[in-house]
């Protein structure tokens, strides 16, 4: 059996008719994507240079040792700004501990 | 069988490994001009390969990495390469796996959001690559038959994501991406997000109580008077018609139809 049984079909109806009157601007977004245009081959995350920054030169510095003191650079974060209650969160001390093996 | 071969099939999983562990040697076979091991050569080749993932995550990630410093981010990333290295060769597709890591890496704990708003970087990567469809029109809505309209099916648009918080996750977001300061923002109160991309341009939206349950009932495959009817028991301020509107607006949708009466809702 349907389940139009639980909402009535006349309140649908108004629903979507409602909905309608308000979308008059939506029919207009059609030519507003007309203005718009693809550009190709820009998309982020693909580029595949050499990579070069500090300490990560084509030099070949490949062993990174990152385990002992990397953790201690979270304090740089914008968490600290957001309004927190309880204290549960918003700082990120840095901590002393070092990766797990 | 040809060597060429041999490395394609076999050796594939002792190269991957040498490529992200420094500390094993060059995989066999990886040699310079002279016949001598390509040590160097490599150790070139494996930091390129980190680094491009690195920054790829953090192209895919930049609010992530805004939130936690650049500096934690790269250390992070890092690891979490050595975790879950790319299964596709399609840099865009890196990174699904980045939420979860990030709800059990145990230095960012403190930051119970950040699953979430990775999960909407995410969400907005999968969105800008979707292919192209045209959204519904409100005509097309319009013109179907009044009595019959709780029998309406929608077709997802492929570019289409919803993903709900328990935190601020959208607001964080956007307050993000578009340099806005953070504060003011209450971290724990939950906001569902909707992503989009009608035309051209990805849009993120913070959807209202209920307008999350009701499209994704919707995109499950339910019917428009099932989801109308789940969504109402589950959040009884439910806001139908603005629902629908959104609907529109957002482009969640590129068709309709009209189930046959006789076939079986989906579960």
């Amino acid at each position: 059996m349907s389940q139009k049984s639980l909402i009535g079909a006349s309140a649908l109806a108004g629903a979507v008719a409602m909905a309608l009157s308000g979308a008059t601007l939506v029919a207009t977004t059609g030519d507003a994507a007309a203005a718009t245009e693809k550009c190709y081959g820009v998309a982020m995350a693909g580029k595949n240079d050499c990579a070069a920054g500090p300490g990560t030169t084509c030099a070949g510095t490949s062993t990174v040792d990152f385990q002992g003191n990397a953790w201690k650079t979270v304090d740089a974060g914008t968490c600290a700004t957001m309004e927190i209650d309880g204290g549960r969160m918003g700082s990120l001390e840095p901590l002393d501990r070092d990766l797990p093996a | 069988m040809p060597r060429n071969e041999a490395h394609a099939l076999g050796e594939q999983p002792a190269f991957s490994a040498a490529l992200l562990d420094p500390d094993l040697p060059p995989p066999d076979g990886v040699i310079g001009p002279h016949g001598k091991a390509a040590t160097k050569r490599f150790a070139v080749y494996r930091n390129n390969v980190t680094v491009s993932l690195i920054n790829a995550l953090a192209d895919i990630f930049p609010v992530v990495a805004k939130l936690v410093g650049q500096d934690f981010f790269r250390d992070m990333a890092r690891y979490f390469i050595t975790r879950h290295p790319p299964r596709s060769a399609l840099l865009f597709e890196y990174g699904h796996e980045f939420p979860e890591f990030l709800k059990d890496f145990e230095p960012v704990a403190k930051l119970p959001y950040l699953p979430d708003v990775a999960r909407l970087e995410r969400a907005w990567l999968d969105a800008f690559h979707a292919a192209d469809a045209e959204p519904l029109m409100p005509e097309t809505l319009g013109a179907m038959p009044q009595e019959r309209l709780g029998d309406l099916v929608f077709t997802p648009h492929p570019g289409a994501r919803i993903v709900q918080s328990d935190f601020a996750a959208v607001s964080i977001f956007s307050a993000s991406r578009e340099d806005r300061p953070l504060k003011g923002i209450q971290p724990l109160a939950a906001e569902d997000g909707l992503i989009t991309r009608p035309f051209d341009t990805v849009q993120v939206r913070q959807l209202p109580a209920g307008a999350a349950s009701f499209f994704e009932a919707l995109t499950n495959g339910h019917t428009l008077g099932a989801a109308a009817a789940l969504t109402l028991d589950s959040h009884p301020g439910f806001d139908l018609p603005s629902a629908i509107s959104a609907l529109l607006e957002a482009g969640i949708f590129t068709a309709c139809h009209l189930e046959n009466a006789s076939s079986e809702l989906p579960e």
